[in-house]
C-alpha cells in the first residue's frame, strides 16, 4: 500500500481541482523537476545531452503541440514538418537579422510566427475533417518546404542552402552555434518545456480546453450548446502551431546548428511526431512526453543492440527499425489506442487498490 | 503558336501522367469504398509489389541481407531467371498473401473503429512494408523490365511532325499504361457491377451490419478487395517501376495519388480517373507557365493545394458522396 488516496483529504475546491491530487504523486513530480533541474546538468555530457536529453525535451514541445491539436481538439494534421520548418526559418531570419535581441525573445516570436500561419492553413478545418483535413494538412507540409527550398531570401542566399545557427547567449552562456555547452542546451530546452508543459497542462483543463474537447468529441452538438467552432479550432490550430513552432527553432537552433529544410523537417519529422501522440497516448500531457521519449529513444536502444552488439550493417539495422515501428503503431492502435499514458494510469489504478483486488 | 505547341505537348503529357495518378488512386478507391478504410499504404504496396516482382524475376533470395548478417554466409540469388508472365503471376500470389495477413493481423481486429483510426494504421502498415521490402529485397535501386515497350513513340511524332511541323515526344510506355489502365478500369467496374462477389463488395460498402444479416462474409470481403488493391498496387508498380526504376520514391506517389483522390471524390472510381487526369495535366501546365517565374518545383505542392482550394468550396470532391451528419 505504498500509493494511495487514505489520508489524503481535501478542504477546499482548490485543493480538489488540483493536477496532481494525489501527494505521492505531487512528491513524485516535484522530485522529477528537482532531478531535471537540480542534477541532470551538472553530470550531462555531450553524448547524452546530443543522443537522449535535448532531442526527447525538444520532441515532447512538438509532440505537446500535436496532441493539442489532435488529441484535444480531433483535427489530424500532417503538416507538424512544415510547421516546425517555419519556427526554425523564423527564428534563423531574426537571429540574424536582430543580433542584439535575445535568443529567448526570438524563439517565442518564432512561435507567434508559426501561430500565425498554422491558422491561416488551419482554415479549411472549417469546411473539411478526418482524415479529408490530414490530407489537406500535407499542402502545408509540401508547399512550406518547396517555398524555404526555393526563396533565397529565407537562407539570407547562402550557397549552400542551409541555414546555420550563429552563437547566441543567455545569462552569458552560449545556447545556439558551436561553443554551447552541454548542460546550456539542456537547460534552454529543458525551461521551453517546463514552462510550455505547463501551459499546455493548465490550458486543457480550462475553458479553451473543454471547447476543444466538445469540438473533437462532436462538433456539431458543441455548436449547439454555444461552442463557436471557428474560434475554438483556429485558436487549436494557432495554440498547437505556437508549440510546434518553438519546437522547430529550438531543434534548428540548439540541436542541428544547421539545417537544410528537405532533410531537416520533411514529412517524416511529421510521422515522427504523429507517432510520438498515438504511442504516448492521445490527448494527454504526459503521454507526450512519453511518446516523445519512447520514440528518441528506441532507435538509439535498437542501434546499439543490433549494431553494437551483434555487428550487423546499419543499413539493416535502419531497416529493421522502420518494421518495429510500423509494426508498434499498428500493436498500439489494436492493443492500446490510448496509449502509454493509459498504461501508466492503469499501473496506477492497481496500484492503489494493491494488495486488495476490489 | 510555337508557345501553343509546347502547350499542347505538356497537356498531352500531362494527361499521360494523370493515367498513372489515376492508377494509383484506384487502389485508394477500392479499398475505400469496400471497407471505409483510407489506406495510405497503397503507394508502398506498389513499392513492394514492384520489388517483389524484380526479386523474382532475378531469382534472388529473400531475406538474403539478413540472413547473411546472422549466418555470416554469403548467399545472394539462387541463379535462375523466371519470366516475366510466371513472376507477375507470383507477385499477384503473394500480393494475396499479403492481402490475408493484413486483414488477420490487422484489419480484423479494427472492426468498428473510428475511420481517422484505421488511417493511422494505415500509415504503420506502410512503414512495416516498406522495412519489410527492403529487408527482404535489399534497398538498391533496380531496374525493372517486362517487357513493355519503352522510349519516343514514332508514328505519334510523325503525325504531329505532319500537322504542327513539329513532332511531339510521347513516351510509348505510356500509351500502354494508358490501355492497360482503361482495360483494368473496365474490368474493374464490370467486376463491381456484373458479378456475385462484386455485388456483395457494393453491399458491404453501403452497410457493414446490413451485409453481415443477409450472409456476406465480411473478412472475405475484405481479404478479397485488399487482394484486388495489391493487384492494382502491382500494375501500378509495374508502370512506375519500368518508367523509373525501382527504388524508394516509387512509394511517393502515393502522396501523389491523395490529392487526386480529394479533387475526385474518395468513393469514386470515374473521380479517381477525372481527378488524376485534372491533377495531371494541371500541375504540368503550372509548371510551364507558372513555375519558370517562381524557381520551379511546383509539382510537389500544386497538386495538394489546388485540392486543397477546391475542397474549401465543395469538400466532398466532385463525384464523392454528398456527406450528411446528424447529432
Amino acid at each position: 500500500m505504498i500509493y494511495r488516496e487514505a489520508g489524503d483529504f481535501k478542504t477546499s475546491y482548490r485543493d480538489d481541482s488540483q493536477t496532481f491530487p494525489i501527494r505521492l504523486d505531487r512528491w513524485g513530480y516535484y522530485a522529477i523537476l528537482a532531478v531535471a533541474f537540480g542534477i541532470i546538468p551538472f553530470v550531462i555530457n555531450d553524448y547524452w545531452a546530443n543522443a537522449v536529453m535535448v532531442p526527447f525535451l525538444i520532441y515532447a514541445i512538438a509532440a505537446l503541440g500535436l496532441n493539442i491539436l489532435t488529441g484535444y481538439a480531433g483535427q489530424v494534421s500532417l503538416g507538424t514538418g512544415g510547421f516546425m520548418a517555419v519556427g526554425a526559418y523564423a527564428v534563423y531570419k531574426l537571429m540574424t537579422s536582430f543580433p542584439d535581441v535575445n535568443i529567448v525573445i526570438h524563439i517565442l516570436l518564432a512561435g507567434g510566427i508559426t501561430a500565425a500561419v498554422g491558422v491561416l492553413f488551419g482554415l479549411p478545418s472549417l469546411r473539411i475533417k478526418g482524415f479529408y483535413l490530414a490530407v489537406a494538412t500535407l499542402a502545408a507540409q509540401f508547399f512550406l518546404v518547396w517555398l524555404f527550398n526555393k526563396v533565397p531570401w529565407f537562407y539570407n542566399y547562402s550557397a549552400s542552402g542551409q541555414i546555420t545557427a550563429p552563437t547566441r547567449t543567455v545569462f552569458d552562456q552560449a545556447v545556439t552555434g558551436p561553443a554551447a555547452s552541454a548542460p546550456a542546451k539542456y537547460l534552454i530546452c529543458l525551461v521551453f518545456a517546463f514552462v510550455l508543459a505547463w501551459v499546455a497542462r493548465n490550458l486543457t483543463r480550462g475553458s479553451l480546453g473543454r471547447k476543444w474537447m466538445a469540438i473533437r468529441d462532436m462538433d456539431i452538438a458543441a455548436e449547439i450548446i454555444g461552442v463557436n467552432p471557428l474560434r475554438a479550432k483556429l485558436s487549436a490550430f494557432a495554440v498547437s502551431s505556437f508549440f510546434v513552432g518553438v519546437a522547430g527553432a529550438l531543434l534548428f537552433a540548439v540541436y542541428l546548428g544547421a539545417a537544410e529544410v528537405g532533410e531537416a523537417f520533411g514529412i517524416n519529422k511529421s510521422f515522427l511526431v504523429l507517432f510520438m501522440i498515438i504511442i504516448g497516448g492521445l490527448g494527454s500531457i504526459f503521454g507526450s512526453f512519453a511518446g516523445a521519449a519512447f520514440m528518441v529513444l528506441m532507435p538509439v536502444l535498437l542501434k546499439n543492440f543490433l549494431v553494437g552488439s551483434m555487428g550487423w550493417p546499419t543499413d539493416l539495422a535502419a531497416h529493421i527499425e522502420l518494421m518495429i515501428v510500423g509494426a508498434l503503431i499498428v500493436t498500439f492502435l489494436i492493443v492500446e489506442p490510448h496509449g502509454l499514458a493509459r498504461l501508466w494510469r492503469l499501473a496506477k489504478d492497481k496500484l492503489r487498490l494493491w494488495p486488495f483486488p476490489h | 503558336m510555337d508557345q501553343f505547341i509546347f502547350g499542347l505537348e505538356v497537356v498531352m503529357n500531362g494527361l499521360m501522367t494523370g493515367v498513372m495518378y489515376a492508377l494509383v488512386a484506384l487502389g485508394f478507391v477500392l479499398i475505400f469504398k469496400a471497407s471505409g478504410v483510407f489506406n495510405y499504404a497503397q503507394g508502398v504496396m506498389a513499392l513492394f509489389a514492384a520489388l517483389t516482382l524484380v526479386g523474382i524475376q532475378n531469382g534472388q533470395v529473400p531475406f538474403a541481407h539478413l540472413i547473411n548478417a546472422v549466418f555470416g554466409t554469403q548467399l545472394h540469388h539462387f541463379g535462375w531467371t523466371v519470366p516475366a508472365v510466371l513472376a507477375i503471376a507470383l507477385t499477384a500470389l503473394v500480393m494475396v498473401g499479403l492481402a490475408f495477413v493484413i486483414e488477420k493481423l490487422v484489419l480484423q481486429h479494427l472492426v468498428g473503429q473510428e475511420p481517422i483510426i484505421l488511417f493511422m494504421a494505415t500509415i504503420g502498415l506502410a512503414y512495416f512494408l516498406e522495412g519489410l521490402g527492403d529487408v527482404m529485397w535489399g534497398a538498391d535501386i533496380k531496374t525493372l523490365d517486362v517487357g513493355l515497350p519503352q522510349g519516343i513513340s514514332d508514328p505519334i511524332e510523325e503525325i504531329t511532325a505532319n500537322w504542327f511541323g513539329y513532332g511531339f515526344f510521347i513516351d510509348r510506355l505510356d500509351l500502354w499504361a494508358t490501355l492497360i489502365a482503361a482495360m483494368l478500369v473496365a474490368a474493374l467496374v464490370a467486376f463491381a457491377q456484373y458479378t456475385k462477389q462484386g455485388r456483395a463488395m457494393r453491399a458491404v460498402a453501403d452497410d457493414h451490419q446490413a451485409a453481415m444479416s443477409v450472409g456476406i462474409s465480411l473478412r472475405f470481403i475484405w481479404v478479397m478487395v485488399w487482394s484486388i488493391a495489391g493487384f492494382v498496387a502491382l500494375v501500378a508498380g509495374i508502370m512506375w517501376g519500368t518508367k523509373s526504376g525501382v527504388q524508394f520514391s516509387l512509394s511517393l506517389i502515393a502522396l501523389k495519388a491523395l490529392p487526386v483522390l480529394m479533387l475526385g471524390g474518395f468513393t469514386s472510381i470515374p473521380g479517381a480517373i477525372v481527378g488524376g487526369l485534372i491533377i495531371g495535366v494541371g500541375e504540368k501546365l503550372f509548371e510551364f507557365s507558372i513555375g519558370p517565374m517562381v524557381g520551379g518545383a511546383t509539382e510537389n505542392w500544386f497538386a495538394y493545394v489546388l485540392a486543397l482550394i477546391f475542397l474549401v468550396f465543395r469538400p466532398q470532391g466532385l463525384f464523392g458522396e454528398r456527406i450528411i451528419e446528424r447529432v
